[in-house]
């Protein structure tokens, strides 16, 4: 189906099932511990060997030798696998490390080796029996310091300009010009990143737990050079991505290595403390900023440099993105700029790009807000536009950010807020509040599922599209009920196998509305054979409580299947919408913090984010999606950071006691609200995303509240009380 | 983790007698802290004796007045005795700042006290440590050094030790009671139990190879105001910054430890003295020759700060 | 973060920055392959305990974990693996009635104990009062942390009920209370990346208040 002109009345628009707040449908299978993950799956091969993986224990250089025999010695080994013995490997062009280093060093834990025994224990033992002779060569891993070698874009990356931005900032009577850090950050997701494999002759199949069922197939096959179609990948429930699990990664690589090597099935899972150095992270940023704004508050000049480094031929965190279309004015310059980095590759966390760019883009509209004595939220009001400021004939598809921020206002008591910092106080407590913005685009992506309806009216739906916690089992089948007007309970979904028809996948928060989209193309597709098979006519054919009606006819849906059934498939395409209009999601976050007086501990006490976000699909794991969201803005405002040694070229604090995140005690009871919409320009289920604009701006909010109850400006993140300290009170 | 042998021991004195047989034998109780260096051969032991049948599981009255804790009292039932949450506050309260409730049902009394550093390079087997590693240098310094001891520390060492508890154990004046591989017991003040890194990181308590800890015993109670006040970036299950451990009576004057600063539960007696003059100047003492690196020196104005607030919540 | 300055490098840090060739094992030990091999000979011991009522005998390396030994040998796969060294909550389960760690303990530490996990706690055709309450609350989102969640959080209301106090007890002599500090606070080995607190904490709230 190809969505080329806005979204009309459709079957979606019942809101009989869709819309509504459902709980999953998995959620059985998930609070029972019964839900199969990825290195458990006992049942699907016998005989499964333990493979160990061994990283690096440098950042950069070669393997000089590398002595393997006590590791195969050692009982229970079955193979040691290595770049030596593992035959030839390409790289595929989404990984910008290789995934088993060796003889060359990329970076810091690195995989160089896979031992598998018969049992965990004896092959974790045997991993540690390698001894590597490394010759360590020089490494760049200081961004401040490689910063200062990058001065301009890179040729992939050009900026964006429009106007004057110089001229404009120079003129400006009201000037910002202020710089930001974020530090580098880790996905830190629950489930390692886990895969059983086993080949039967040249056939692979691979459990996994993977947001991409395609880019890992497609990859898997590249690194092994063997064709796509030998290739099966197999991951119906991901314990988390966060974007560390878009990838094809070395648990998948080695156990197909190993399984080879051993003609076992292998399972291998990255210990927890490889994690963060030889997967993918959120890189550390650099961001100036400047603002030029006359008196009354309106923005005549907006520029935004973002620093950021990466392994060669890797990307740029694109820090900048939102600023080219969040705010007007006349005269703007946004763009990255690249350093090489030898440390672990950079790559997609959680609203790449938006998250660490509103991080700082949020605080220093909220000090332009300031130094214009203007309150923070009509700041933002005032300088709104409903189209792209780039291409000014471009709209915004749709564009609530001002209706967020009041309403925003109005729920959580802003008026009550002294604009003075650190006039509030509660006990030991300094208290103030903050405000954010939040922005995120919606992409389009193709998308496609098979719908099947058998002949006791059961609608089975297929694709393969992933479940990573967002909920996709169930806004599926709300998908494919609605459409077929079933129930619930008559809708099977099956996802996270590369057998299934090609999805949008988990990523980019485009996959609710990519994925649903190809199930209604799918289901548009059986309702009409529906309806041939009856006899209707599919055009005035109402599907619904299990009966298909047209004019004065009706039969029972399961009817039209007989014994053999009926199936569609067909996905979602796009035309220029998104080129004609620009589409985006946005809110608005308000946070209340406490800043003890004494030690500066920072605890968030009240959190609010108001949503506009197209159709919510279901509320409740929606709501889910906006708070688990917040959480993760919560750790990266006050403790998210991998401590990078400069010496060495690694991440030090590579495990979750070294690398904190939020827990129990740092959330309060958060409170969100969506805003009633609907954007037929996105696709027929007239829906965008969410998972990732909740995310979007919260640690900026946080940023300022500490402002606001503190007097204290930290500009660099997380802020932590050793850089709020010599700002506080004297104690007693 | 390397393979090792398992015996369950059933008295105290077998333990002991197990552990002269075993070169390089460890106890195990809550296991909480080995198995976690096990896994990453940090701690790489050919024999386990598990302790846990020892029947050290109980808190008595002293004839003095005071408690003898069992080297197996979990974290959570010393938190949760009534005569320690009655008379000995610091240490229910520094129980319950520690680890999560799952850690503390299994951690044990003695098991905390020997608890290892979390230094991260102590951690990761591929950097260099003087205390995992003796003479192979010290990552922490000029590395990543937020967490770190500012006194006490040495060119060899700045890793802290970890507990909560033994900041309490340490103001509250227990006494640690063990028994050698000989038979021999002997009591061991929580001052002496502790060492600092000095050239020896690697060395971190005054026990002998095989000896093994039956119990802790606090004094009598000494009244006052108990607190434990933690300074950590998470609300919870994080270790400590900077934490104060305070006894604080009616007259102002009082005992004070400091958790999160040094390779010990650090306390000065002479710094108690000060008390009454207030936070500033009592840190002053605990803290005179203090050798912060840049990324910890803000352990110092916590320190103080910190004692500042305790000191005044403890007035009422 | 903070850059070492030059005075750092009069201490004894090592100077990890220059281009020297170095050996450095992935562990702490050299020796010769053999010996070393020699020394990895797996040593086995059996233990006898009860997982989810049913009596269960294994013969194990010494080395095994609770956790492995349920989820490896016994196919109890409910207690999750997510860091294996207790800094997650995701493998909590019940020993006599108690919520520990499975992974940083071993199996042969466990002669005749009696371990509870999620799958024991209820399964999907008959869910345990908390397994509905996080149901209804979506107090789950990837579903990993969410059986050790579940089985920490019935230890925690037996807990509370017990008396045991917190960090969160404002008081040490009177009993705790199920409050939403008292919640957060004790949950707090349990960590969630998808961020489900707000939820988990109502739903463990409608049961307390349910039991009360």
């Amino acid at each position: 189906m190809k969505f080329d002109t806005p979204a009309t009345t459709n079957p979606i628009d019942r809101l009989k099932v869709v819309g509504r707040p459902t709980s999953r449908i998995d959620g059985p299978l998930k609070t029972t511990g019964t839900a199969p993950y990825a290195y458990e799956r006992h049942d699907v091969v016998a005989n499964q060997a333990y493979g160990y993986a061994v990283g690096s224990t440098i950042a950069k250089g070669r393997i000089a030798s590398m002595d393997v025999k006590a590791a195969e010695a050692a009982p229970g080994v079955l193979a040691v696998v290595t770049a030596g013995n593992a035959g030839p490997l390409a790289k595929a062009d989404r990984n910008i490390a290789t995934l088993l280093g060796g003889p060359q060093i990329e970076h810091y834990h690195q995989a160089i080796a896979l031992v598998v025994a018969e049992s965990f224990e004896q092959a974790r033992a045997a991993a540690a029996l390698i001894r590597v002779d490394y010759t360590r060569a020089d490494g760049a891993f200081d961004l401040e310091r490689a910063r200062e070698g990058v001065t301009g874009p890179s040729k992939d990356d050009p900026d964006s300009t429009l106007g004057d931005f110089a001229g404009a900032f120079a003129a400006a009577p009201i000037q910002l010009d202020a710089t930001y850090r974020t530090p580098d950050q880790s996905h830190a997701m629950m489930e390692p990143h886990a895969t059983i494999a086993a080949w039967r002759g040249d056939q692979l199949t691979v459990w996994t737990s993977n947001q991409m069922i395609d880019w890992a197939t497609t990859d898997l096959a590249k690194t092994l050079g063997i064709p796509k179609e030998k290739v099966h990948v197999v991951s119906p429930f991901v314990g988390g991505g966060f974007g560390g699990k878009l990838f094809l990664r070395a648990d998948t690589l080695l156990a197909a290595l190993g399984a080879r090597a051993t003609g076992r099935p292998v399972k291998v899972a990255l210990p927890r403390p490889l994690i963060m150095n030889n997967t993918t992270h959120r890189p550390a940023t650099i961001q100036r900023i400047r603002i030029g704004a006359t008196p009354d508050g309106r923005i005549t000049a907006i520029g935004h440099e973002s620093w950021s480094g990466n392994l060669p031929d890797g990307k740029p965190e694109n820090a900048v993105d939102q600023t080219r279309l969040l705010y007007a004015a006349p005269n703007r310059l946004t763009g990255t700029r690249l350093a090489v980095l030898d440390l672990p590759e950079g790559n997609a966390m959680r609203a790449p790009g938006e998250a660490p760019g509103l991080m700082a883009l949020e605080i220093a509209m909220d000090e332009m807000a300031e130094k214009l004595g203007l309150d923070p939220v009509e700041f933002r009001i005032r300088n709104d536009t409903q189209v792209d400021p780039e291409k000014p004939d471009r709209p915004f598809s749709q564009r609530q950010l001002v209706e967020c921020l009041r309403l925003g206002a109005e729920r959580f008591g802003w008026s009550r807020r002294s604009a003075q910092p650190a006039r509030n106080r509660d006990g030991r407590w300094l208290v103030g509040t903050g405000v954010a913005a939040a922005f995120r685009n919606n992409l389009l992506t193709p998308s496609a599922a098979r719908v099947r309806l058998d002949k006791h009216g059961m609608v089975a739906v297929e694709t393969d599209m992933t479940d990573i916690g967002t909920g996709s089992y169930t806004i599926l089948a709300q998908t494919a009920a609605e459409m077929m007007g079933v129930g619930l309970d008559k809708v099977v979904v099956r996802l996270g196998d590369s057998k299934f028809p090609v999805s949008a996948g988990s990523g980019g928060q485009w996959g609710a509305n990519n994925s649903t989209a190809g199930v209604y193309a799918a289901c548009v597709k059986l309702r009409e054979a529906v309806a041939q098979k009856l006899g209707f006519n599919s055009a005035d054919a109402v599907f619904s409580d299990g009966v298909v009606r047209s004019g004065n006819r009706s039969a029972p849906l399961a009817q039209a299947a007989g014994d053999p059934g009926l199936a569609a498939e067909d996905a979602i395409e796009y035309g220029d919408l998104g080129k004609r209009y620009q589409q985006s999601t946005f809110g608005a976050h308000f946070v209340e913090v406490g800043v003890d007086a004494a030690t500066a501990e920072i605890r968030v006490r009240r959190m609010l984010a108001v949503c506009a976000a197209g159709r919510i699909l279901n509320p409740l794991s929606a709501r889910s999606q906006v708070i688990g969201a917040m959480t993760m803005g919560v750790g990266a405002a006050l403790m998210e950071e991998l401590a990078v040694d400069t010496r060495a070229g690694f991440f030090v604090n590579h495990d979750l006691a070294g690398y904190e995140v939020p827990v129990h005690a740092d959330i309060p009871h958060q409170e969100v609200i969506f805003l009633d919409e609907t954007d037929p320009i996105s696709s027929p289920m007239k829906a965008k995303g969410v998972g990732e604009l909740g995310l979007c701006g919260v640690g900026a909010a946080i940023a300022n509240a500490i402002h606001n109850a503190t007097g204290a400006r930290v500009r660099d993140y997380p802020i932590t009380l050793d850089k709020l300290l010599d700002r506080m009170p004297e104690v007693g | 983790m390397r393979p090792f042998t398992y015996e369950r021991a059933r008295s105290p004195a077998e333990a002991a007698a197990a552990a002269a047989r075993s070169q390089g034998a460890k106890f195990i109780a809550g296991g909480t802290n080995l198995l976690d260096l096990m896994k990453l051969e940090i701690e790489a032991p050919p024999h386990l004796i598990d302790v846990n049948g020892l029947a050290l599981d109980t808190i008595e009255a002293t004839p003095d007045g005071g408690l003898r804790i069992g080297a197996l009292v979990r974290n959570t039932d010393l938190a949760a005795d009534g005569r320690v949450r009655r008379d000995y506050g610091l240490l229910s309260r520094a129980l319950l700042a520690g680890a999560s409730g799952q850690l503390r049902n299994k951690a044990t009394t003695a098991g905390n006290l020997l608890q290892r550093t979390r230094c991260p390079y102590f951690y990761d087997t591929a950097q260099p440590c003087n205390k995992r590693q003796p003479g192979s240098g010290c990552g922490a310094i000029g590395g990543f050094s937020r967490q770190h001891a500012v006194v006490g520390g040495s060119e060899a060492c700045i890793a802290t030790h970890p507990s909560d508890m033994a900041v309490a154990m340490r103001a509250l004046d227990a006494t640690v009671e063990t028994v050698k591989p000989d038979g021999a017991t002997r009591s061991i003040p929580i001052a002496d139990f502790h060492r600092l890194p000095g050239d020896t990181p690697h060395i971190e308590t005054a026990l002998a190879p095989g000896e093994l800890i039956v119990a802790v015993t606090l004094p009598k109670p000494v009244g006052g105001v108990q607190l434990y006040r933690k300074v950590r970036d998470r609300a919870s299950y994080a270790f400590a910054l900077v934490s104060v451990g305070a006894i604080v009576q009616p007259d102002g004057s009082g005992r004070v430890a400091l958790g999160g600063v040094a390779h010990k539960p650090w306390r000065i007696e002479a710094a108690e003295a000060e008390m009454p003059r207030g936070a500033k100047a009592v840190a002053a003492q605990l803290l005179a020759g203090a050798n912060p690196t840049p990324a910890n020196a803000f352990k110092l104005p916590l320190v103080e700060r910190t004692l500042g607030a305790v000191l005044a919540e403890a007035k009422g | 973060m903070q850059n070492p300055g030059d005075l750092e490098l009069t201490r004894r840090g090592v100077l990890m920055g220059s281009a020297a060739a170095v050996a450095l094992t992935t562990g702490p030990f050299t020796e010769p392959a053999h010996a070393a091999a020699k020394r990895q000979e797996p040593i086995l011991s059996t233990v006898s305990f009860t997982v989810n009522g049913k009596p269960r005998r294994l013969e194990l390396d010494t080395r095994t974990t609770l956790l492995d030994a349920l989820r490896d040998h016994l196919h109890v796969t409910g207690p999750k693996k997510g860091c294996d060294h207790g800094q997650c909550g995701a493998c909590t389960v019940l020993v006599a009635g108690r919520r520990i760690n499975a992974c940083l303990t071993l199996a042969v530490m466990h002669e005749g104990d009696s371990v509870t996990t999620i799958e024991g706690l209820g399964l999907p055709d008959g869910l345990h009062p908390m397994q509905a309450a996080f149901v209804k609350h979506d107090g789950y989102q990837c579903g990993y942390c969410t059986p050790g969640q579940i089985c920490s959080a019935v230890a925690v209301l037996d807990e509370i009920k017990a008396g045991i106090p917190s960090h969160a007890s404002t008081d040490l002599t009177t009993p705790p209370q199920a409050t939403a500090a008292e919640l957060r606070e004790r949950m707090s080995g349990n960590i969630c990346r998808c961020g489900a607190y707000s939820n988990i904490v109502d739903a463990i709230t409608e049961v307390a208040g349910r039991q009360a």
